[in-house]
C-alpha cells in the first residue's frame, strides 16, 4: 500500500478526477493500468444515472443483438477493446447467475446487476463475495475492480447479506425481506446460525408456509417438508414438529411467514455476527475467567462483528463484548488486530487490546468487516477516507449507504410491491439449470415460471433487465459482441464524461426519486492519535469535502476535494497506505436518535477545537437529530426530505447551549468523551445537509463581532427567497438568543406555543398555500424587522410576535417534531412553523459573547417538509395544490457573535468591494466590506456562492467546501453566518416559474 | 425465539425438601462445620417460602421429598438448569452431590420438558461442573458465572444447550457465587448488590459491557438482599420474595422502588448461613409455552 499520492490535492475536475485518483491509488497498490480510466467510467456512470437503464439495456441488447446498432454508439472512442467476462454469481437460493461484464469493471458493476436481475431495491443491506486464493470469502470491493480482487481466481461470485438488519421489519420490501430470510435459512442449516430445536421447528415451520403456503391434507400427504432442510442435522422428529405447527399456520401469507422467520430469528445470539478465527495477544484481562488460571495468552477466540459492536468468543461462550460506542480504534498490522478501548468507569487509561490473526489477509479483512459495520451501523453517513497526509495505512473506507441513509431512501420506494416467486431453495435435490434462465424473460416476461428452473423469478416491473442476455450466447458470440459492446461503453462515457459526478449521486437517488436522500457521507474521519487540530480539521473535513465540489483547484479544497470526490464515486478504497493503521472513531449516536450530543460535547468540542467547524458540528447535531427523530417516527416521516412538494420545512436549531444542556443531555448516554460527540456531530451534519438540492451559499465573514445580520438581511433581500426563508425562521431562533440571558425563557416560552401548533396541526395541514402566504408574510415583515433593527432583543419581540402569528396562521407544525425530541421542540416548532423555508438561526449571544473563539455556533437546520411527517393530512393536500413550483429550503448558520452587535449601520464605509468568480456550476460572489465603527475597524466578507446545476452537483459539498475555504483565506476572521438557500424545481409542469 | 419472551413467567415451581441432615454439608464438612443451623427453623422458613410460591403467586408446587442421604438437596436450584421446554441437567462440582439430579431428573420428564444431560460423557475431559446457582438467565440471554464451583467446560454445555441465547462468563472469586449478589427483579431488571468494588466491576461488566440489552439495575446496599425471586404469575401480578427486613434493613427501600410489585418478604436466615438464598430453593419452570 502507497502512503500517499500528491495527486488528490490537484484534483480539480469533480468526477473526472476521482475516478482518476482512484485509478492512481490502485495503481499505486498494484501496478496496473492507469489509464483505464474510460473503460470504467461508463460502467460508474450508467449505474447510478437515472438514464443508466436505458444505457445498459441498451449496452446489454446490443452486445447480444448484433453489432447493428453499434456504430451509433462508438463514435467517440473505439480505441480500446472491452474484455467481457463472465461472472457466476450464486444466488441466495443456491442457483447461479451468469453475467457478463467488462473485464476491468468494478465491484459494484456485477452488483448493481445483480440486483437488478433479483429485482431488489434495498440493496445496501446485500453485497457480493468471491473467494480468495486461501478460499476465504472476501466482500467484493464495490469500487475496485474486480478484476483485481479476484486476482487470479475463478469470477465466480456469491450474492450475501452483508448487513443484517438488526430490526428486519423496518425494511420496505417483502422482496428484501424473502432474500433475507434466503440468506439465514442457510445460516441456519450450514450452523452458522445455531439454533435451538425449538427454534428449528419453528423456523422451519414459517419456512414451509412461506413456501407452500397452507397446510393441505390432500395435496401434502404426510412426508411434504422432508425434502426442505431446516437444520444441520434434520431429524424426522423436527419435520414432525415443523408439520405440527405448519398445521396452524392456516392464512398466513408467505410475507407474513417470512416476518414471523425474521422475527425470530433476529433475536438468536449469533444472528448476524460474522465470525473470525484468532487468538489473544496479551491477557485479555478479565475477559477469560481467571479460575482457569490459564495463560489467557495465544487461546483461541472467535472475533465476531456485528451490528453493536465486536464480540468476543471462546468457543461458545461469549467472553467479551466491545460495542461501537467503546471502541476507539480500529487497526491492524501485519495479522494482528488491535482495539483501542475506552476507559471504563474505573479506569483511567484507554487499553489496547490485540488479537493475532491467521494471516494479513485475514487481519485485513476483519479490520475492514469493523470498518464497514461500523459505519453502516453507527454512522449516520459514511465517512471520508482519511486524508493522506493525516495518516498512514489503508484508506478503505466503507462507501455506501448507512443504514439510516439506506432507511431514509427505502421508505421512498413508491413502486408497487414487486411479484416475485418464493421458490422452493434449499432442498436436498436441487436441480437448478443456469443455461435456461433467460433474463430477458424476466423483463418480457414478468410473472414467469420461476419454479422449473429453480431459479427464483423475481419480475421486474419498471425496470428491466436486459443486462443478462448475452451470457446464454456462445462464447464465440461473444467475443463477437465483445467488440460491439466495447463500443457501446465507450461511447457513454465518452459522452457523459461531465456527468461522472452523477453516477455517485444516482446511485443514490434512484431509488428516492428526486429525494435528498443521498447522501454524501461526512466526511470526517477523526482518529484519535492525531493532534486536536487536526480533528479540528477533519470536522471541517465536511465543509472541505462539499467545497471541494465547488473548487477547482483552490489549494485548501485540494486534499479535501479529491477524497470527497472519491467517496462519491463511491469507491471507498483508495489507495492503501504504506503503514496500516486505520482508525475508526468511536460514535455516539445511534441511528435511533436516541442519542444526542449533550451540549457539554458540543462545547467540549468546540473548545478543543477551536476551530469554525467544530462549531458548525456541534450545531448540527441537533438538526440531524430532528431529521431522525422524523425518519424514525413512521415510514412516512422519511419521506420528509423528499417531498417537493411542501414549502414547510422543518428546523433543527440547535439552541445552543442555554437550553440544550438541560434537555438534550438526557439522551446521550454512552457519549463520554468528546472525540465522541463529534463524530456524532458529523453524522449528523452529513444527514443534515443531504436533502438539499440546489444550495445557494452564502458566506459571510464579519470579523469582529458587529452585526452582519442587518447587512445580512439586505444582501439576502437581493435573493428573495432566501431572505424569507431567514427571516422566519430567524424569529424562532432568534428569540432563543435574543432574549441572551432569558433565552431559556424564551427557548421554552416557544415550546408551548410548538405544541399548540401541533394541536392545529391538523387543521392547518390541508392548507399549503395560506401557509406559505403567511410565511411569506411573515418573512417579509421579518426581514423588514431585521434590516432596521440591528438589535437583537428587538428582532426577538417581533420574533415572538412573528411567532404567535404563526401559530394562529399555522397550525401546521407536524407531529413529527413533537415525536422527535423533546429539548429539540422548539426549534422544530419554530420550522414547522415557517411554513417556506427553514431557517437555522443560531445566535448564542451569551455564551458566545464570552469566547469568541467558539463564535461559530452554526445551527443548522434542516428543511425537511412536513408533509412526510403528518403524511395523510399534508401531503394529500400539497399534492393536490399545483402551486408549488420550487422547493425551496434555507439553511442558516449564525455565530452568536455576531449577533451582539447590533447595529450594522453604526460603522463608516470604508472600503467595498465585489470580486466574482466563476466556475461551470458556480459562481461566487464575494463582498468585502470594510467599515469603521465606534473606533473598530470591522471587514465583513460575504459571499454568495450560486450553485446551479442539477443533482448531479454536491450541494452539501459546495457548502461545506465554501466554509472551509473563507475560513482557510480569513484564518483570523470568524463565520458568523452561512444561509443556504435550495430552490429545486419540483416538475416542471406545475411549476409556475 | 418462541422460547424468548420476557422473564419471569413461571407456572410451576419445583423445591425440596429440608432433610434431618440440614446444615452437614455432604461429604467432607468442614465448610460449614462452624455454623449452626437451627434445622426446624430452615424448615418453617422453607414452609413459608414454598406456602408463598404457592398461594400467593399461585403456582403449582411439586415438592421432592427430602433425602437424609442428601442433606443438601434442597438447594435444588443447583441441579438444572431450566429454559422454556429443556432442562439442562447439571454436574454440581462435589461428587457427593450428583446423586441429586436423579430426582429432580424425573421431575422434569414428568413435566415433559426436553432433559439435556452434561454428566458423564462430556464430564472427561477435565470435568464440565455446573451450578444452577452461577447461572443467570435474564430471559435475553445466559450469564455464567465462573466460579470455584463451575467451570468453563460446564458453561460451554449450557451454550451448547441453548443455543439461541448468548451466553457470557464472568469470572466470580472467593468461593462467592454468581446468584450470591445478583438475580432478577423484573423482565428487565436485575437486582445487584454493591457491596464491594469486586462486585462493582462485575457489574460493569455484566451490564454494560456484555449485554447488547439494556436492563435496569436495582441496587441494594446489603449483597444478601441482591438475591430474590421475580415471577410474574399467573394473575399478571409481579410478585417479588425478597429477604424481609430484619435481614436486610437497609435493602428494603429499593424493593419499594418497583412499582406496583407485590412484595413477599421471606425469612432466609437458616439457609443462609449455609450460603443459600432464597432462589436456591427453587427451580421455576413455565409450561404454558406450548407453542407446538
Amino acid at each position: 500500500m502507497t502512503t500517499e499520492s500528491g495527486a488528490d490535492s490537484e484534483a480539480k475536475q469533480p468526477q473526472a478526477n476521482k475516478e482518476a485518483e482512484k485509478g492512481k491509488t490502485k495503481a499505486a497498490a498494484d501496478p496496473a493500468s492507469p489509464q483505464k480510466q474510460p473503460e470504467q467510467l461508463p460502467a460508474a456512470v450508467g449505474h447510478s444515472t437515472p438514464t443508466r437503464k436505458d444505457q445498459e439495456q441498451e449496452e446489454d441488447q446490443e452486445s447480444h443483438r448484433s453489432s447493428t446498432s453499434r456504430l451509433s454508439k462508438s463514435p467517440l472512442r473505439g480505441v480500446k477493446k472491452v474484455k467481457m467476462m463472465q461472472c457466476k454469481i450464486t444466488l441466495l437460493d443456491g442457483t447461479d447467475y451468469t453475467v457478463n461484464v467488462e473485464k476491468r469493471a468494478k465491484g459494484h458493476v456485477l452488483f448493481d446487476k445483480v440486483c437488478e436481475h433479483l429485482n431488489l431495491l434495498e440493496k445496501d443491506y446485500f453485497g457480493v463475495t468471491y473467494r480468495d486464493v486461501e478460499n476465504q470469502k472476501n466482500w467484493l470491493d464495490p469500487s475496485k475492480e474486480l478484476k483485481k480482487q479476484i486476482r487470479t481466481g475463478p469470477w465466480n461470485f456469491a450474492f450475501n447479506v452483508k448487513f443484517y438488519p438488526p430490526d428486519p421489519s423496518q425494511l420496505s420490501e417483502d422482496i428484501t425481506r424473502y432474500y433475507l430470510c434466503l440468506q439465514l435459512r442457510d445460516d441456519v442449516v450450514s450452523g452458522r446460525l445455531p439454533c435451538s430445536f425449538a427454534t428449528h421447528t419453528l423456523l422451519g415451520s414459517y419456512t414451509v408456509q412461506s413456501e407452500l403456503g397452507d397446510y393441505d391434507l390432500e395435496e401434502m400427504g404426510s412426508d411434504y417438508v422432508s425434502e426442505i432442510r431446516f437444520a444441520p442435522n434434520q431429524t424426522k422428529e423436527l419435520e414432525e414438529k415443523v408439520m405440527e405447527l405448519h398445521k396452524t399456520y392456516k392464512g398466513m401469507t408467505p410475507a407474513e411467514a417470512e416476518i414471523h422467520f425474521l422475527e425470530n430469528a433476529k433475536k438468536l445470539s449469533m444472528y448476524g455476527v460474522d465470525l473470525h478465527h484468532a487468538k489473544l495477544v496479551g491477557n485479555l484481562y478479565e475477559s477469560l475467567a481467571p479460575a482457569e488460571g490459564e495463560d489467557s495468552e495465544g487461546v483461541e477466540i472467535m472475533l465476531g462483528v456485528c451490528s453493536s459492536g465486536l464480540l468476543i468468543y471462546r468457543d461458545r461462550l461469549r467472553i467479551n463484548r466491545f460495542a461501537w460506542p467503546k471502541i476507539l480504534k480500529i487497526s491492524y498490522k501485519r495479522n494482528n488486530f488491535y482495539i483501542k478501548i475506552r476507559p471504563g468507569e474505573f479506569e483511567q487509561f484507554e487499553s489496547t487490546i490485540g488479537f493475532k490473526l491467521p494471516n494479513h489477509r485475514a487481519s485485513k479483512r476483519l479490520w475492514k468487516v469493523c470498518v464497514e459495520h461500523h459505519t453502516f451501523f453507527r454512522l449516520v453517513s459514511p465517512e471520508a477516507p482519511p486524508k493522506k497526509f493525516l495518516s498512514l495505512g489503508s484508506k478503505f473506507r466503507y462507501s455506501g449507504r448507512t443504514q439510516a441513509q439506506t432507511r431514509r431512501a427505502s421508505a421512498q420506494i413508491a413502486r408497487p410491491a414487486p411479484l416475485f416467486e418464493r421458490t422452493s431453495s434449499k432442498r436436498y435435490n436441487m436441480s437448478r439449470s443456469l443455461d435456461g434462465a433467460p433474463i430477458t424473460e424476466n423483463h418480457e416476461t414478468p410473472v414467469k415460471d420461476g419454479t422449473g428452473d429453480g431459479v427464483p423469478k423475481v419480475l421486474a416491473h419498471e425496470d428491466i433487465i436486459t443486462t443478462v442476455t448475452t451470457e446464454r450466447k456462445a462464447e464465440e458470440e461473444k467475443e463477437e459482441q465483445e467488440e460491439v459492446q466495447k463500443a457501446a461503453t465507450e461511447t457513454p462515457e465518452a459522452t457523459e464524461m461531465t456527468p461522472l459526478r452523477h453516477d455517485t449521486k444516482y446511485s443514490f437517488i434512484r431509488r428516492a426519486k428526486g429525494e435528498n436522500v443521498f447522501i454524501r457521507h461526512s466526511n470526517l474521519m477523526l482518529e484519535d492519535s492525531e493532534p486536536p487540530p487536526e480533528v479540528v480539521k477533519h470536522q471541517t473535513n465536511i465543509s472541505e469535502l462539499k467545497r471541494s465540489f465547488l473548487e477547482t483547484g483552490s489549494g485548501s479544497g485540494g486534499p479535501g476535494q479529491t477524497e470527497w470526490e472519491k467517496r462519491l464515486s463511491s469507491s471507498p478504497l483508495r489507495s492503501p497506505r504504506a503503514d496500516e493503521s486505520p482508525m475508526i472513531e468511536p460514535l455516539e449516536l445511534q441511528d435511533a436518535n436516541d442519542e444526542q450530543p449533550t451540549e457539554e460535547e458540543t462545547k467540549q468540542v468546540v473548545g478543543s477545537k477551536d476551530t469554525v467547524a467544530a462549531g458548525y458540528l456541534v450545531k448540527y447535531v441537533p438538526d440531524s437529530i430532528v431529521t431522525e427523530g422524523a425518519t424514525s417516527s413512521g415510514p412516512h416521516g422519511i419521506s420528509l426530505s423528499t417531498t417537493m412538494d411542501d414549502d414547510v420545512f422543518i428546523n433543527g436549531t440547535l439552541r445552543e447551549e442555554a437550553e440544550g444542556k438541560s434537555h438534550e443531555e438526557e439522551e446521550v448516554s454512552d457519549r463520554s468523551d468528546v472525540k465522541v460527540s463529534p463524530g456524532a456531530v458529523r453524522q449528523e451534519v452529513s444527514q443534515a445537509i443531504s436533502d438539499k438540492k440546489g444550495t445557494l451559499i452564502i458566506f459571510k465573514q464579519p470579523e469582529n463581532k458587529e452585526n452582519t445580520q442587518d447587512e445580512g438581511t439586505s444582501e439576502k433581500k437581493s435573493l428573495p427567497a432566501p431572505i424569507e426563508l431567514e427571516t422566519d425562521e430567524t424569529e424562532k431562533e432568534t428569540e432563543a438568543p435574543a432574549a441572551v440571558k432569558g433565552q431559556t425563557s424564551v427557548v421554552e416560552m416557544l415550546s408551548p406555543t410548538v405544541e399548540i401548533k401541533t394541536g392545529d396541526t391538523a387543521q392547518i395541514k390541508n392548507i399549503d398555500s395560506p401557509k406559505k402566504a403567511m410565511a411569506s408574510w411573515i418573512s417579509e415583515e421579518k426581514v423588514e424587522v431585521s434590516q432596521v433593527i440591528g438589535v437583537f432583543t428587538k428582532k426577538v419581540e417581533e420574533l415572538k410576535t412573528l411567532d404567535e402569528v404563526q401559530q394562529k396562521a399555522e397550525g401546521i407544525q407536524s407531529k413529527q417534531l413533537e415525536s422527535s425530541l423533546t429539548h429539540i421542540t422548539v426549534s422544530e416548532a419554530s420550522a414547522a412553523s415557517l411554513a417556506v423555508s427553514t431557517f437555522g438561526w443560531v445566535s448564542p449571544s451569551q455564551k458566545a459573547s464570552a469566547d469568541q473563539d467558539e463564535k461559530p455556533v452554526i445551527t443548522e437546520n434542516e428543511a425537511e417538509p412536513v408533509t412526510s411527517k403528518v403524511p395523510d393530512g399534508v401531503d394529500v393536500p400539497s399534492k393536490d395544490v399545483p402551486v408549488v413550483h420550487t422547493e425551496t429550503k434555507t439553511i442558516t448558520y449564525e455565530s452568536a457573535e455576531v449577533d451582539t452587535n447590533g447595529d450594522a449601520d453604526a460603522g463608516v464605509l470604508l472600503s467595498a468591494q465585489t470580486i466574482t468568480s466563476e466556475t461551470t456550476s458556480t459562481t461566487t460572489t464575494t463582498h468585502i466590506t470594510k467599515t469603521v465603527k465606534g473606533g473598530i475597524s470591522e471587514t465583513r466578507i460575504e459571499k454568495r456562492i450560486v450553485i446551479t446545476g442539477d443533482a448531479d452537483i454536491d450541494h452539501d459539498e459546495a457548502l461545506a467546501q465554501a466554509i472551509k475555504e473563507a475560513k482557510e483565506q480569513h484564518p483570523d476572521m470568524s463565520v458568523t453566518k452561512v444561509v443556504v438557500h435550495k430552490e429545486t424545481e419540483i416538475t416542471p409542469e406545475e411549476g409556475e416559474d | 425465539m418462541a422460547n424468548m419472551c420476557p422473564y419471569g413467567r413461571f407456572t410451576h415451581a419445583v423445591v425440596r425438601g429440608i432433610p434431618e441432615t440440614f446444615g452437614k454439608t455432604a461429604g467432607d464438612s468442614h465448610e460449614n462445620g462452624e455454623v449452626t443451623v437451627d434445622q426446624a427453623k430452615a424448615q418453617r422458613q422453607f414452609g413459608c417460602l414454598t406456602g408463598a410460591l404457592r398461594q400467593k403467586v399461585g403456582l403449582q408446587l411439586i415438592e421432592i421429598p427430602p433425602d437424609p442421604e442428601l442433606p443438601e438437596s434442597w438447594r435444588i436450584e443447583d441441579v438444572a438448569v431450566i429454559q422454556g421446554d429443556t432442562a439442562l441437567i447439571t454436574r454440581p462440582f462435589k461428587q457427593q452431590r450428583r446423586s441429586e439430579v436423579d430426582a429432580v431428573r424425573r421431575v422434569m420428564s414428568e413435566l415433559n420438558l426436553t432433559i439435556v444431560e452434561m454428566g458423564d460423557e462430556l464430564g472427561d475431559s477435565g470435568g464440565a461442573t455446573l451450578e444452577g446457582s452461577d447461572v443467570l438467565f435474564t430471559g435475553r440471554e445466559f450469564f455464567v458465572g465462573i466460579s470455584s464451583h463451575t467451570n468453563r467446560r460446564g458453561a460451554e454445555v449450557l451454550a451448547d444447550t441453548f443455543r439461541d441465547f448468548a451466553v457470557s462468563t464472568v469470572p466470580v472469586c472467593g468461593g462467592a457465587r454468581l446468584k450470591d449478589f445478583c438475580s432478577m427483579g423484573g423482565p428487565d431488571t436485575i437486582i445487584i448488590s454493591n457491596s464491594d468494588g469486586a462486585k462493582k466491576t462485575l457489574r460493569v461488566r455484566m451490564m454494560e459491557q456484555l449485554t447488547d440489552h439494556h436492563y435496569e439495575v436495582l441496587t441494594v446496599p446489603e449483597e444478601s438482599a441482591a438475591n430474590c425471586i421475580y415471577i410474574k404469575g399467573p394473575s399478571k401480578r409481579d410478585f417479588l420474595l425478597h429477604r424481609p427486613a430484619e435481614e436486610c434493613p437497609d435493602s428494603i427501600s429499593a424493593f419499594q422502588k418497583l412499582p406496583d410489585y407485590t412484595p413477599l418478604p421471606t425469612a432466609c436466615s437458616e439457609a443462609s448461613k449455609l450460603g443459600a438464598s432464597l432462589s436456591s430453593f427453587c427451580l421455576l419452570i413455565n409450561r404454558k409455552h406450548t407453542y407446538f
